[in-house]
């Protein structure tokens, strides 16, 4: 249970939190009609006579699009409806040509089904939470309309008009921002791992419509919602949230009521306000699209579905633990995202048969390179890497010589940096700037035993019992040396001679 | 110049075919006969170029020795409710004056393939809602027909009013028609011509304007079963932009056509013979039975139960479905915009929908509306589609003892215009013996049988399995050699 | 009466159909003598049936994901689309301004 609460003059109010998260369907075409999805056309160029309803026009349905929602489904452990049906909510609007929307109400194509939200002591969610996926349903998108170039006019663009949507379904069992947060990049990640959507929050590909409502701690009954349209980034819905139930307790606290509406989310005042224009449409008169057919999933259709599902990241979060023996934190860190474990797995294999140890032999390593010191090189070159030279083979050629002692962590760190700016060979640049340890055993023997003879008292001390002069010595011998010996090998030397 | 409009769809088609005149004397005659009978009102728009233009096509391939379609240089009319391409597109509504499709709907463009031309656009009821033909924006059609000794003028039945008119006065050889609840049937009942509504999913709805999407289906209309036939058969066949299009070949009708019905059952269903039919119509329904049997069927008596309650569930699911297709109309694309002064974008939309919208489309649009609204959806809307189910399920039962069905066409011949207008619901009843087969999907057409006492048309009417459209057509040419139905108007336009 | 003219008048904004009250005072009477009609469909027991979905037996058909295969079911085809607008500029319908 999260401990979030607020504060009010009356006492500790919860607030719970349900979010409907719309996402498009990766596809090429739009869901009822061969008009391309791509972003960002002249307008109303990808709009067929389908989706501009001319009359007479009618619906086919993309299989990709329902494909893609099936897998989802699948990935989210959820029900999936081999029944279900179009229907069509019918309002009027100009964004929305036909009069309808395409949706589905009565018999929606994924049911219930369920998404876990990760421990983040720090981020206020003590443990892991599953949070409940009430349905996901299959619809149309809307045009959009332009209110700012005409005095008098608002000009319609109808490219969206049609573009395939998922609705996910969450049920009311968020309690905190962080939650809801924490739920939609979740989902995000499972929408990228699937592909089903690219999860692109400001081209729009996910928004989310928060649903927020408040009450008294320990109250059973639930407050009355409202819910805030169209918020489009992680951080945007945890300021809904908040806005929200602080607003509805200040209203309920001066004697007001929580009217179920529609809402708005102002961006620059991170406040919400009330939809007037959406306001009298809540009759949206529901029924079965007579134009369509019900649509039923054969047993293949779903075989095939669930094959081309891949490792979803609670799974590979887990096995990144088990098999490769990577740190809870590491394993977390690395499946977040598609292409964060993505680089990661191609780099695990470069890696190790480069060194030609197994995969688990290396990969604590190749995790914190890939975790903290590719990128905090990266980063520190800023402007002048150049990201194409982050090739998995470098690296792994990077790490190889690491790994047989040839470099030191830093060495590894000054080639990486080279080759990112100029991407050079790794070995070829640790030869030429001479950024190689020195683990000739002569050389090295040679400069310690000019130390121990330069420093007969500390060796006086130390062979006494004073253990901790050993590191003067490693220290001297480094210096000596500036900086290339390999440090195991001057231990081992400096052991024997001192000990010895 | 020969007067070419005597002749049916077989008769231009096999005469331009084999040499005996061209195309385009064919196209030249008709034009000329569409223009003399502007009184009639059958037509919106005419397009004399288009047939011509088809008609030299046709000629051009003849003269190069290739192969002629199915429809090779037959002018016909087609519903002002099938959009064409760069011709306007008005389904009778003012809400669409002026609109001018960029694109052929699949049935039209059908019958181009197949060498027909267009002599224009035949007015209908507005958006095919009516039994009458007096819900258009464009005018009242006359029928050609009138009562013996009177000059009122009469309906052509609806929604085709306009085509059955046109076969009917002989201004065209065959028209297109659609049927939603008896608009090809009814009117062709009241106008002495044949017309086929085939299995729901046979013509492509792509590109006819949406009355209910769930019962339009279109076909022709023309004066002999034969002409039906050939027409249906250019008409038919699967397309894959309409997910309701039936995936199956389109049967070689034509070639199949047999009067001889030795080994079919013929289904009276008792259910039809309804307090209020007029006495004649229950005659020729006697009539037909006696064809049929004539023809060597087996006449069986067999029960509809649920009947009664097919047209009050009619009235709620095509509205209900109207409702919604019709909300396209809006004033911001296409056809009409009122915009009053200052008004917002809701207010245009009622303004533009007040102004373009006649009266019987606003009923049916506000029936739909109610049927759908919150709280009344289980007792309205899906009671009417469970209803529905039992309608089928009738038909169903009724196969395992017959092939077919007989009834009349309509409980009434044709009524002077004006006579119903007043009265939605006297008007609604009608379509009562047409309804049914609507509401079950399945093939049925009606045939002329005799005239009534006044002399006006009678019609027959075969319901058939579906996808058994050949057994209707059969059962049809079998009334029709029987009946020797040769009677037309008078001409008085 | 099923229905009376209050709710003609709900029902009229509802499908954005302006009356005015000539209409509805004429409309009232004929829409509810219609439902009236209609409502005997109470009388079917339909307890044991399901609503009807397909009416020709028939499960849906998908189509390909593939853009403008067809000019009839594509894109890419802005005059058209624009060619019958009561108002249109800049590649866009014109309404009169909306405020959200
Ligand atoms: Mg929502
Ligand atoms: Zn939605």
């Amino acid at each position: 249970m999260s401990s979030y609460r607020i504060q009010g003059a009356t006492g500790e109010w919860e607030v719970v939190i349900g979010l409907e998260v719309h996402a498009q369907v990766t596809s090429h075409a739009k869901l009822f009609s061969g008009a391309s999805t791509e972003f960002g056309s002249e307008p109303n160029c990808n709009v067929s006579l389908i989706d501009a309803a001319m009359p007479g026009m009618l619906p086919v349905p993309n299989a990709e699009c329902i494909r893609q929602a099936v897998r989802t489904g699948m990935a989210i452990e959820a029900q999936i409806n081999k029944y279900s049906r179009f229907d069509r909510k019918n309002y009027f609007y100009a964004d929305l040509p036909q009069g309808y929307q395409i949706s589905q109400l009565y018999h929606p194509i994924v049911g219930e089904g369920q998404l876990l939200i990760d421990a983040d002591e720090k981020g206020g969610i003590p443990q892991d939470k599953v949070i409940g996926i009430e349905r996901i349903h299959v619809e149309q998108d809307a045009g959009k309309l332009m209110h700012d170039q005409h005095p008098t006019m608002s000009y319609v663009d109808l490219n969206r008009c049609g573009v395939a949507l998922m609705e996910i379904v969450s049920k009311p069992d968020m309690t905190s921002p962080a939650e809801a947060g924490a739920y939609v990049r979740k989902l995000r990640s499972i929408l990228r791992y699937v592909g089903s959507c690219d999860g692109n929050m400001e081209e729009g590909s996910m928004r989310a419509d928060v649903n927020v409502s408040v009450r008294k701690v320990g109250d059973p009954e639930l407050g009355t919602r409202t819910e805030t349209k169209n918020v489009n980034s992680v951080r945007f819905v945890m300021q809904v949230i908040e806005h929200e139930a602080n607003r509805q307790v200040d209203l309920i606290e001066d004697g007001g009521t929580v009217v179920q509406e529609t809402r708005l989310f102002d961006v620059a005042s991170g406040t919400t306000r009330s939809m007037r224009s959406k306001e009298d449409a809540h009759d949206y008169r529901y029924f079965p699209d007579p134009d369509l057919l019900p649509l039923e999933l054969e047993d293949s259709f779903l075989d095939e579905c669930r094959a081309s599902l891949p490792e979803l990241p609670d799974a590979k979060r887990a096995r990144y633990e088990s098999e490769l023996g990577l740190t809870p934190y590491n394993a977390r860190e690395l499946t977040a995202e598609v292409e964060t474990f993505a680089r990661f797995e191609t780099l695990l294999g470069a890696t190790a048969s480069a060194i030609g140890k197994p995969e688990k032999a290396v990969a604590t390593q190749v995790a914190n390179w890939s975790l903290s010191v590719a990128p905090g090189v990266m980063k520190s070159l800023g402007d002048e890497a150049n990201p194409a030279n982050a090739t998995a083979e470098a690296q792994a050629s990077i790490l190889k010589m690491q790994d047989a002692g040839e470099i030191s962590g830093g060495q590894a760190k000054e080639i990486y940096e080279i080759v990112l700016r100029d991407g050079r060979a790794p070995d070829e640049i640790a030869d030429s700037e001479g950024l190689k340890q020195v683990s000739d055993t002569g050389a090295i023997e040679a400069a310690i035993d000019a130390i121990i003879a330069a420093n007969g008292d500390k060796v006086e001390e130390y062979r006494g019992g004073k253990d901790k002069l050993f590191g003067f010595f490693v220290g001297q011998t480094m210096k000596a040396m500036q900086g290339k010996a390999n440090p195991a090998v001057v231990n081992q030397i400096l052991k024997g001679k001192l000990d010895g | 110049m020969t007067d070419f409009t005597a002749l049916g769809v077989k008769d231009i088609r096999d005469g331009v075919a084999g040499g005996s005149f061209t195309a385009r004397e064919v196209a030249e005659s008709f034009n000329a006969a569409v223009e003399a009978a502007a009184s009639l009102n059958a037509f919106i728009v005419t397009t004399p170029d288009h047939a011509l233009a088809a008609a030299d096509a046709v000629d051009a391939t003849r003269a190069a020795g290739k192969d002629l379609g199915a429809m090779a240089g037959v002018p016909i009319g087609m519903k002002d409710l099938f959009c064409t391409n760069g011709v306007q597109t008005t389904a009778a509504s003012h809400i669409l004056e002026g609109f001018t499709p960029q694109y052929e709907s699949t049935v039209s463009q059908n019958l181009w393939d197949a060498g027909a031309g267009m002599l224009g656009k035949l007015n209908l009821d507005q958006f095919a809602m009516g039994s009458s033909n007096e819900t258009s924006y464009f005018g009242n059609v006359s029928s050609p027909w009138r009562k013996e000794g009177s000059n009122a003028a009469m309906s052509p039945g609806g929604s085709s009013g306009g085509s059955s008119t046109a076969v009917a006065a002989r201004i065209a050889p065959a028209a297109t028609g659609t049927d939603t609840g008896g608009s090809i049937r009814q009117p062709a009942a009241f106008t002495g011509i044949c017309g086929i509504k085939p299995t729901y999913g046979r013509c492509s709805r792509w590109g006819v304007v949406a009355f209910a999407s769930s019962l339009d289906q279109a076909g022709p209309m023309a004066r002999s079963v034969e002409d039906c036939a050939i027409m249906l058969e250019a008409m038919a066949g699967f397309d894959p932009k309409d997910s309701t299009s039936l995936q199956m070949d389109v049967p070689n009708w034509e070639a199949a056509l047999s009067a001889d019905l030795k080994g079919k059952k013929v289904g009276i269903p008792r259910e039809y013979r309804m307090d209020g039919t007029d006495e004649e119509i229950l005659k020729s329904w006697e009539q037909g039975k006696a064809w049929l049997r004539d023809a060597g069927a087996e006449i069986v008596d067999i029960s509809l139960p649920h009947t009664k309650y097919a047209l009050p569930a009619y009235y709620i699911i095509a509205p209900a479905e109207a409702s919604s297709n019709l909300a396209r109309y809006d004033g911001v694309r296409y056809g009409l915009r009122d915009l009053p002064e200052g008004a917002g974008l809701q207010d245009m939309y009622a303004a533009t929908r007040e102004e373009g919208f006649g009266d019987e489309v606003k009923r049916r649009v506000l029936i739909g509306t109610y049927v759908l609204s919150a709280g009344f959806y289980d007792a309205y809307y899906n009671q009417a589609q469970k209803v529905r189910a039992l309608v089928a399920r009738d038909f169903e039962n009724a196969w395992a003892e017959c092939d077919l069905v007989l009834a009349p066409t309509t409980p009434t011949a044709s009524f002077p215009l004006g006579d119903k207008s007043d009265d939605p619901l006297a008007m609604y009843l009608n379509d009562v013996f047409a309804v049914p087969a609507s509401l079950a999907g399945l093939p049925a057409m009606s045939v002329p049988a005799m005239l009534n006492a006044d002399g006006l048309p009678l019609g027959l009417q075969l319901v058939g399995k579906a996808f058994d459209e050949q057994g209707v057509l059969n059962a049809g040419l079998a009334i029709q050699q029987r009946a020797g139905f040769d009677a037309k108007p008078e001409k008085w336009w | 009466m099923s229905i009376d003219r209050a709710t003609v008048a709900k029902i009229a904004s509802l499908a954005r159909i302006k009356m005015t009250d000539e209409e509805l005072d004429r409309m009232a009477p004929e829409l509810s003598g219609i439902l009236d009609w209609v409502e005997q469909l109470g009388e079917v027991d339909t307890s044991q049936v399901e609503p009807m979905t397909a009416v020709i037996p028939n499960t849906l058909r998908l189509r390909a994901d593939e853009v403008d295969a067809d000019p009839k079911t594509g894109g890419n085809r802005r005059d058209d689309i624009l060619a019958n607008a009561p108002v249109a500029e800049h590649g866009f319908f014109g309404v009169p301004k909306v405020i959200e």
